[in-house]
Formats: structure tokens, C-alpha cells, sequence
């Protein structure tokens, strides 16, 4: 497998991306402060974490006693530079602008 | 969010040269912000950057002052070519000129044949701004750009295929 596969792979779960999105908000969690949020076992959300730091898009670091998994964006950034350039981008970010202001008014 | 924001990347490439390319203003002075990168490689010694001309020429057309030193800093821990621990400021930005030091870790670890895994720890407790500033932004045009996620993406270009980003 790829760095791009494992990535891809791990993202296309919607608890791994509900992980991130809750490190996304609040990043240096704990294993049972993620735990509470999911209705999960324990062994199943450390399993997805595991899926998601081998692919890069999760980083644990030890402080004292407690893993904290901390939101890498750096895969996330690769995958954007490799289909967005910069002239694009100014065309993506108006449209998604768009979208989102179109949406609240409704 | 948390006073910690860490960013890895896999890059295949020596951690000779990539501590090379992390510590040399030649190296530095091409990718990422292209701003070069002064470091004395000691416990104590000084760190700094200073402003590109294309940085010069933009805040003037744009009427701000711009500091010679954009960055400044000191050595904590240098051991080539596995680690460097420094402090960091960013001196650009007035907002963020006035905020304390933050501390930016540098790890290289060899992760398998000739490739190295590389992570940046920046902890910038009572340092919003520059918290803000190194996260990046996504949309385009905006000031700060794509921090330090964008940078290790230019890196690793450069490492890998001699090309940066924004030349591919």
C-alpha cells in the first residue's frame, strides 16, 4: 500500500473522520476523552486511531504517563497541492464561498 | 485548540540532507517562504531570517514597514542531524512581534531505507497569533499562506524532485 492508499483508506471512514474532526476542534486529546465522544468501545476507537496514525493523519506524543493525539494536516495539504494549484484555488475558494453564503441565506 | 500543533511528513532523503535543508539560509532561501534561515548550531546560539526582496518590495507597495529580521530566536538543543529545539518568533507582524517566544522542535527519524520521518512540535502558549499564523490558511490570497504544512509539502518537493511548489 501507498502513503496515498493508507490516507485515502483511512479517510473513507466516517468514525476515523469523525475523530479527526474532533481533534480538528480541540487537538492533544486523550484516548478516553476521544472515548466519550463515540459510541465505541475503547479497543474499536484505539483501532481506528492506529489506522489513522499510520497513515499519517493522526500524531501521538507521550506526555508523562498519556498518549495525546494531535490532528496532522500535512497529508491533507498533499493531497490538495497535488490537484490544486494556485491559480485554481482562487476559482475553488470563491464557489465553496458561494455555497456557503447561498446556504445560510436559506 | 490545543498551545501544540505538530505536522509530520515522510521524506526520502537523508536526514543529512534534510537537517542540511532545514539549517543552511542557502537551502532555506528556497523553498516555503523562501526567506533565509540563520542558525548557530549551539546551545545558545542565535537564530534569524530576514526579508526576502520580493517581501520588501511587497510591503512597500502596500505602505507597511517591514524589519529587516522577520524571525528571531535562540538554539535550545542542536544534535545533528536527529533534532534541533529553538525558540521563534515571528517579527512580521506587530501583533505577533509583541507575543512571548514560542518553541519549535525539529525531530528526524529514519523510518525505513533511505527515507526519514520528520515532525515539527511548535508549542506557542499565550501566542494566538502566531498559533494562527503557522497553522495556515486555506483561502487563497490570504495573508500567512499555508504555514508549516505547506512548507514541509515544498520540502519534501524539493528533497524528492529538485522542483518546489510553486515552480512544478
Amino acid at each position: 500500500m501507498t502513503d496515498d492508499d493508507r490516507v485515502f483508506k483511512a479517510l473513507a471512514d466516517p468514525s476515523r473522520r469523525f475523530l479527526l474532526d474532533l481533534l480538528f476542534a480541540r487537538d492533544g486529546r486523550t484516548l478516553t476523552e476521544l472515548e466519550r465522544e463515540l459510541e465505541m468501545t475503547r479497543f474499536g476507537v484505539a483501532k481506528h486511531l492506529r489506522v489513522l496514525e499510520e497513515a499519517g493523519l493522526v500524531v501521538v506524543r507521550r506526555s508523562g504517563r498519556e498518549k495525546l493525539h494531535y490532528l496532522n494536516p500535512v497529508p491533507i495539504r498533499q493531497i490538495h497541492d497535488r490537484w490544486i494549484d494556485k491559480f485554481t484555488e482562487q476559482h475553488v475558494t470563491a464557489l465553496i464561498d458561494l455555497k456557503r453564503t447561498l446556504e445560510e441565506e436559506s | 485548540m490545543s498551545d501544540t500543533q505538530v505536522f509530520r511528513i515522510w521524506i526520502k532523503a537523508s536526514a543529512d540532507r534534510i537537517w542540511t535543508a532545514i539549517t543552511d539560509p542557502e537551502w532555506t532561501a528556497k523553498y516555503g517562504y523562501a526567506a533565509p534561515q540563520f542558525y548557530e548550531l549551539q546551545k545558545g546560539g542565535r537564530f534569524h531570517s530576514t526579508a526576502t526582496e520580493e517581501m520588501k518590495a511587497y510591503s512597500e507597495a502596500n505602505g507597511f514597514p517591514l524589519p529587516e529580521v522577520i524571525l528571531d530566536g535562540e538554539v535550545l538543543e542542536s544534535e545533528p542531524p536527529r533534532r534541533l529545539v529553538q525558540t521563534w518568533r515571528m517579527l512580521m507582524d506587530p501583533t505577533t512581534a509583541a507575543e512571548p517566544f514560542t518553541t519549535l522542535t525539529y525531530d528526524i527519524e529514519e523510518s525505513g531505507p533511505g527515507v526519514c520521518r520528520v515532525t515539527i512540535t511548535h508549542e506557542t502558549p499565550g501566542a494566538p497569533a502566531t498559533a494562527a499564523m503557522i497553522r495556515g490558511n486555506t483561502d487563497a490570497g490570504a495573508e500567512g499562506g499555508g504555514g508549516w504544512a505547506w512548507v514541509l509539502s515544498d520540502l519534501k518537493s524539493l528533497l524528492e524532485t529538485g522542483k518546489v511548489l510553486a515552480s512544478a
